[in-house]
């Protein structure tokens, strides 16, 4: 059937191979027959070839090689999840031959464009891992590239290889640590797991144990002390001991601080403990308990006690678990006590695992209720559940010393209990209580002595026989009595109790031996001739003790010594009590035993290791923090520190522009857009005069040096790391470009020139500054490239990151600080405002057309009553949410009145648009303006974002609907690059259009223009036009190249530009979501032919 | 992670097995059997079974054990959490998850565990994403299949997968825009032979059955969420939106899904619906007990309780029954000893009751335990923690949806000890 031409018969032939595959049955002859379909065109014959392929690929190496090609095909394939598939399956065919194709096949796929893809090649990785653990390092490789990837899909994935490959190299985690913590509650559940799994191994590495007190503490006392000593006793010594601890702890380390890192961790795991998943909320659970300080890990007990609902098994996993933890910390489940009661119905093992944990609750005030709960478990029907309740009570009698003569009552009366096994796990309860305190309770003794002739099991038999002879001397009348009604039933014992009567013997001839000598030798006799050799090596070594004999040597003497010494009472322990050693929820602390592949949890470090190694990407991270939470002052210091730093790279980034340009292309590449941008400047007015520039400059320098005093009285303040951070990073970055500076002065000058002359036109344009706003500008235009110095690093670093991190690296004393601070002066605010403006009129390529941002109305005068609101797109990258588009609000209070508490309200938005709304804006006084920042994601469509913009008095209804060319964020890309991406978007998803290009608009400065007004672009640089050199013409069809993605589902954008002879120009457009395409298209063809 | 899953049922018969990575020989159940055998019930067969080189960890749902092979440390709870979920998805395509259906599936079944888990790790656990690869067999669709020969594997590549809200389908379109919401209370109760309560604890859902065109965003405000003590959600409901307003908000996915369950604080004195009397003596000597049951209502507000089921294990010694109830129907399993008796709706004027006498075990001694009397019912149009839905509002589309709400009460572990 399989050769046949139908599908559907095909269809049949593979479905009843797949049958016989799920039975188990053995259909590797069939192989050549069903490789040959892995071709075929009907998806379900293809999945179920896959299916067998993947099944028997390994016992036929040969054959199985007939399909790679298919696969390799299927990876270039444009369809995003074909290739995943492709890959999917040729990385699950165990064939040692392919390693190098998968190897490579792994490597495209984890820089492929589509994060579905990226997260099939995190997934292979541990696949060829265990094909051929020689590709370690370069496995290694990849996840380390993978790691960085900043979407949910991929998160789960590629920790997960993680795990598998090199859980040992926990350096890779550093940089992706706060990125991690931070998505982690949009990662899919089962990724969830495995992160928390590993943040917590990682936590343990990095950061001070947070019960630092309390853990000295348990060293110094829970040595000789048991968990169970009774409450009080414990509860004063611990804070009797604490206070020394403490003033120990003090005295050796700095009173504890929690590293802010450790901090987002617990903060940002805690909302999962909400998760329907059970394996979710174990693993917080554990982290909690493994990392939380003390006084929080409460909160997770509510979470746990609600798992118990679930299905058996996953009570059972939790109950373990549970009674681990109630060991440790008692307090933590104590509310929920009734929680653990137990119903008739519950499985043994979880009856039993409850009772474990009521026994770890029990304390002076509960004891009661527990133990009459623990009544009516023993007329259970299930008797192995009342063994373990009768053990329970032993242990609680022990624990808590108030209890234990009414449980040693409860226990006797159950003596008398029908049921044998009740019965001999009662005796043997009672053994061990009575021997903490024998002298009062001989009659138990006796009344036990009288068991032997009914009790058959022989454990209870032996523990009788041992209570005996230990307290003979309390019973003298009847021991010689059972010693006698034991020699009679020696031979037909079990072993554990003929070795105690021989024990029993023993004792009673040395204490009593008138009465019991004969009987002692008839029993060492019996026991001679046994069969068992233990029984007649014992036999044989206490004759010679005791008995007294010419040959005896000095032993004999202190036999009274050996035998009746005087025994410590045992301690009932908890089976759970050493297991906290293992992590919780893990399988090896499940079986108490190490499993394979288990991680050890580390313990805490003693000194923390260098917090700052997970600083690299985290700018933004701490940034948003301060932003949102500091007070003015301390903002504007930062952002000042900021400029200035900026102001400090200027000249070296420069430098570097002209002096690698011909060697390096990356860099040539990056910058010539920004040197572009610089001859724009000076064409629009190239008034700029050098001397002032030169003033200019020495006064910036001032400025600097000026700037620098303040940010280091400041730093001298214990304000927050990101700025010693960012200091240091400076400092680096000084030395860089001292050197530097030394080889090309020349250059820089040239450079220099170009720059200030774009200021100068820029501090033109505005009329009537004062000495101050003149310099603020100027920083201001220093603030220029933040993302610069790090395109730098990035280029150093191979360049492996893509610039698209550099949109959250821009800190810049951007709008999003001025609206926290609304109460800063409006003029402030308004200067600030111009800051940002100039910012974006200045920014290199990548980041904004040189043009003004287009603004937009939202609300006019005449309908807002006075109050007039525009709006734009800044084109800012929006920092507290990387998927939303920053939209500028401009207010305006033309009324007479002032205007109070302005907000928003009801939001109406399309499915899966989002709004963070901009802070309440308090008081905007007549007259005066006001700024405020809102991001809105649009979900990549234009739809429009519909609310109320309320004022203390009014609502008024607006909308703002996003042209299309601002729902994406420029991205670098290299030429390279952008032609590859360029190729895996044809078809469907490329759109062109010829057009005629508008007299005006044909030199490349005006196309730039346009194209980056009209949409939010960043320019390709291409290697073959110089622009970087200005003498050299550029060639005359120059093609030009711009890159973005959409801000929502970061789909690449590319718009390529074609000129030709006349004006005629082609424009083509590649995106992967083809109504953006379309619009797009439109949008750009009007900005080019208007 | 998950090396293979093997399916066994309870007559021990190994009748599915699937594999992730190199196949392991299924000879590695024999450890799993012998555990079994070990075990007196069913339901204690431990979930976690080593062996010496693999780990073996089951759960057994419908008389069926999954049993999955694993090799290295991984999460128990993982795995178990995983098996649940192939459960519930095999139920969700079959309707019932039997032997027979996934043998008569297993096509489907196969196609199913290979989209969950990939190399061991899973891949796709969501139903409607594995709605949209993989459609479940109807009636309808399996005749036209077998005319045409067209296959039930999506011709769509799932999109779902790749978008921001991976639970939802997308081009959901559906003549009759419907969203029905149940909140079911269960009440966990134990209680003492003199009637009085010893614990009692209320823990609902809210299970929704959402059939929307579109993208819908639904937001469900409650009058007194203060009652939720302790929650867990969907993962589309947005957690910040509760943690701020106390409301939900969210994107559901299409069709039947439980959006939310909650507990409800322990501070509010649980009002129990059912008191009951009982009698139930052995005699020492005589072969003969005595058993008398009533049930009565009590806190209902007015609402009838209905579908009453008692259920009784009563002690081995017990032979056989002679009881005489007053309305409803009893069975006596004279080898399990269980005693059930389908009482149906409470009337208050008339009280239900259960009356005779039970033969024991000639010359045996009385038994020493008493049964417990384990009591299912349910109360329609109520919420007995009084938790009540204010409002449900949608954005994102523009048709108005059809909405219901509907509130009962279950008992949950309701007991009565003797």
């Amino acid at each position: 059937m399989l050769d046949s031409n139908k599908d559907s018969l095909k269809l049949e032939a593979m479905k009843r191979i797949v049958a016989m595959i799920a039975r188990g049955k053995n259909a590797s002859d069939l192989f050549p027959a069903v490789v040959k379909n892995v071709a075929c065109k009907n998806i379900e014959v293809k999945k179920l070839v896959y299916v067998y392929l993947v099944r028997y690929a390994e016992e036929q190496q040969d054959l199985a090689l007939l399909s790679i090609s298919t696969f390799q095909r299927g990876l270039k394939d444009p369809n995003q999840l074909i290739r995943a598939s492709a890959l999917r399956v040729l990385s699950s065919i165990r064939v040692t031959i392919i390693v190098p194709i998968m190897m490579l096949a792994i490597k495209e796929a984890a820089s492929d464009m589509s994060p579905y893809v990226r997260k099939t090649a995190a997934h292979a990785i541990p696949k060829l891992y265990s094909l051929d653990p020689e590709q370690k390092d370069q496995l290694i490789e990849v996840i380390e590239k993978l790691l960085a990837d900043k979407t949910t899909l991929v998160a789960g994935s590629v920790v997960m290889a993680f795990e598998e490959v090199c859980p040992e190299r926990i350096d890779l985690i550093h940089k992706n640590y706060r990125k991690l913590c931070n998505l982690l509650i949009d990662v899919e559940e089962w990724g969830q797991v495995v992160i928390i799994n590993m943040l917590t191994r990682y936590a343990r590495t990095q950061f001070l144990n947070p019960n630092i007190n309390e853990s000295l503490l348990e060293e110094g006392g829970s040595g000789e002390k048991t968990f169970y000593g009774s409450d009080d006793e414990e509860d004063e010594d611990e804070e009797e001991k604490e206070k020394k601890a403490e003033t120990a702890a003090m005295a050796k380390r700095k009173p504890y601080v929690m590293d802010p890192d450790h901090r987002l961790l617990l903060r940002n795991t805690k909302p999962l403990l909400q998760s329907r998943n059970a394996a979710v909320v174990m693993a917080v659970a554990q982290l909690y308990f493994h990392l939380a300080p003390k006084a929080e890990v409460g909160v997770i007990a509510k979470a746990l006690v609600r798992l118990l609902r679930s299905h058996s098994e996953v009570q059972y996993v939790v109950l373990q678990n549970v009674a681990t933890m109630t060991i440790k910390r008692r307090g933590m489940f104590e509310p929920y006590l009734k929680s653990f009661y137990i119903r008739s119905t519950d499985p043994t093992q979880i009856k039993v695992l409850k009772l474990e944990v009521l026994t770890n609750l029990a304390n002076e005030t509960n004891i009661s209720t527990i133990l009459r709960e623990f009544q009516t478990y023993i007329k259970s029907m299930d008797k192995d559940f009342v063994a373990a309740t009768i053990q329970a009570i032993g242990r609680c009698a022990t624990n808590i010393g108030e209890v234990r003569d009414t449980c040693l009552n409860g226990l006797v009366q159950l003596l008398s209990n029908r049921d044998e096994l009740v019965v001999a796990e009662s005796v043997v309860v009672i053994k061990k209580l009575l021997q903490m305190q024998p002298e009062k309770h001989s009659d138990i003794i006796k009344h036990m002595a009288k068991l032997t002739d009914n009790i058959q099991v022989p454990m209870a038999r032996a523990s009788i026989l041992w209570l005996i002879g230990e307290y003979c001397e309390h019973v003298p009348k009847i021991a010689p009595d059972v010693l006698r009604k034991m020699a009679k039933s020696f031979t037909n014992e079990e072993d554990i109790v003929k070795l105690q009567i021989i024990n029993l013997a023993a004792k009673l001839y040395l204490t009593n031996s008138k009465q019991t000598k004969l009987l002692t030798q008839y029993v060492l006799n019996l026991a001679k001739y046994d069969q068992n050799y233990d029984i007649r090596d014992r036999a044989r070594f206490i004759r010679q003790l005791i008995v007294p004999t010419e040959k005896s040597g000095a032993l004999s003497k202190y036999a009274k010594k050996l035998f009746l010494a005087l025994k410590p009472a045992p301690v009932l322990e908890s089976p759970f009590k050493d297991r906290d050693h293992f992590q919780l929820g893990s399988l090896s602390h499940l079986l108490n035993a190490k499993a394979g592949g288990y991680q050890e949890l580390p313990d805490w470090p003693e000194a923390a290791p260098d917090p700052s190694v997970r600083n690299v990407e985290v700018f933004t991270l701490l940034e948003r923090v301060t932003t949102l939470t500091s007070v003015p002052e301390w903002t504007k210091c930062s952002s000042r520190e900021k400029r200035k730093e900026k102001k400090v790279e200027k000249p070296f980034y420069s430098d570097s522009e002209g002096e690698s340009g011909p060697t390096e292309s990356a860099d040539s590449e990056s910058d010539s857009g920004s040197g572009s941008e610089s001859a724009s400047g000076s064409e629009v007015s190239a008034s700029g005069s050098e001397s002032e520039e030169s003033e200019e400059g020495s006064e910036s320098e001032e400025e600097e040096q000026k700037d620098k005093k303040k940010t280091k009285k400041e730093l001298k303040k214990p304000v927050q790391e990101s700025e010693s951070e960012q200091s240091s990073e400076e400092e680096e970055r000084k030395h860089a470009r001292k050197s530097k500076i030394s080889k090309s002065e020349s250059e820089s000058e040239s450079d220099e020139e170009d720059e200030s002359e774009s200021e100068s036109s820029e501090s033109e344009s505005e009329d009537s500054e004062s000495e101050a706003e003149v310099k603020k500008k100027k920083k201001a235009a220093e603030s220029k490239p933040p993302c610069k110095p790090v395109k730098k690093e990035n280029k150093k670093e191979k360049k492996e990151i893509s610039l698209l991190d550099l949109d959250d690296f821009d800190p810049t004393p951007s709008p999003q600080v001025t609206p926290v601070n609304s109460f800063l002066s409006s003029s402030l605010v308004t200067d600030l405002e111009g800051l940002s403006l100039s910012d974006s009129v200045l920014a290199p390529a990548t980041m904004a057309p040189s043009s003004a941002l287009k603004s937009y109305e939202l609300l006019h005068r005449i309908t807002g009553e006075g109050l007039q609101v525009e709006f734009c797109f800044s084109r800012q990258p929006f920092s507290p949410d990387a998927n939303m588009v920053a939209v500028q609000m401009h207010f305006t209070n033309n009324a007479s009145a002032d205007a109070k508490s302005l907000h928003m309200e009801d939001v109406k938005l399309q499915s899966g648009m989002r709004v963070r709304e901009f802070p309440e804006i308090e008081l905007l006084p007549a007259g005066e303006t006001a700024t405020a920042v809102m991001g809105i994601d649009f979900c990549d469509s234009t739809q429009a974002a519909n609310f109320q913009l309320c004022t203390q008095t009014r609502k008024f209804f607006v909308s703002i609907q996003p042209p299309v060319g601002e729902l994406m964020r420029p991205v670098f890309l290299t030429e390279n690059e952008f032609k590859k991406e360029q190729g895996q978007l044809m078809g469907m998803n490329e759109i062109t259009e010829k057009l005629t290009l508008d007299a005006t608009c044909r030199n490349e400065h005006t196309i730039v223009q346009r194209v980056t007004a009209a949409a939010n672009l960043s320019r390709v640089p291409c290697g073959s036009d110089k622009e970087c050199s200005p003498p050299v013409p550029p060639p005359d069809h120059p093609v030009y190249r711009f890159a973005g993605r959409t801000v929502t589902s970061g789909s690449l954008v590319l718009v390529t530009v074609v000129t030709r002879e006349e004006g005629a120009a082609q424009l083509t457009v590649n995106c992967e979501k083809m109504v953006i395409g379309t619009m797009l298209v439109k949008d750009i063809l009007l900005a080019l032919t208007q | 992670m998950i090396h293979s899953l093997f399916l066994i049922n309870a007559s021990g018969d190994i009748f599915l097995e699937k594999h992730w990575k190199s196949v392991v020989s299924r000879s590695v159940c024999d450890y799993f059997f012998e555990a079994q055998e070990r075990a007196t019930e069913p339901e204690n067969v431990p979930p976690v079974i080593p062996t010496p080189h693999h780990y073996l960890i089951s759960v057994l749902r419908h008389r069926i054990y999954f049993v999955a092979v694993i090799q290295s440390e991984v999460p128990p709870l993982f795995v178990i959490e995983f098996l649940h979920r192939v459960v519930d998805t095999f139920q969700d395509y079959f309707g019932v998850c039997t032997e027979a259906a996934i043998k008569d599936n297993v096509v489907v079944v196969y196609e199913l565990l290979e989209e969950m888990l990939d190399n061991g790790f899973p891949l796709a656990t969501e139903s409607n994403i594995l709605k949209e690869l993989i459609k479940p067999p109807t009636i309808l669709r399996t005749m036209v299949n077998t005319i045409t020969g067209s296959t039930n594997v999506g011709e769509q590549l799932p999109t779902g997968q790749l978008s921001v809200v991976p639970w939802r389908r997308t081009g959901v379109k559906y003549t009759n825009n419907e969203a029905y919401f149940d909140v079911v209370e269960e009440i966990d109760a134990i209680i003492d032979k003199s009637g009085s309560t010893i614990t009692a604890e209320i823990q609902g859902v809210i299970d929704a059955c959402v059939k929307l065109t579109g993208m819908p965003d639904l937001t469900l405000s409650f009058m007194n969420p203060r009652l939720l003590d302790d929650v867990s959600f969907h993962p589309c409901v947005r957690f910040k939106r509760w943690e701020a307003e106390r409301i939900l908000s969210f994107i559901p996915p299409d069709g039947n899904f439980r959006l939310l369950s909650y507990h409800v604080s322990s501070q509010n004195l649980v009002a129990i619906p059912v008191y009951v009397k009982h009698n139930i003596t052995f005699r020492e000597g005589s072969s003969q007990g005595r058993f008398d049951l009533t049930l009565g209502p009590k806190q209902t507000m007015g609402k009838a309780v209905e579908s009453v089921l008692v259920s009784s294990q009563l002690p081995r010694g017990v032979l056989n029954t002679n009881l005489n109830p007053s309305q409803g129907t009893y069975t006596f399993d004279p080898v399990t000893k269980l005693l059930t008796w389908d009482v149906g709706k409470i009337n208050p004027q008339k009280l239900p009751s259960l009356k005779g006498t039970m033969s024991l075990q000639a010359g045996a001694s009385k038994p020493d335990e008493n049964p417990t009397i384990n009591i299912q019912f349910k109360i329609q149009q109520m919420a007995i923690s009084g938790l009540k839905v204010n409002r449900l509002d949608m954005y994102g589309e523009k048709y108005k949806p059809f909405k219901g709400i509907k509130y009962m009460t279950k008992a949950g572990k309701f007991q009565v000890r003797t």
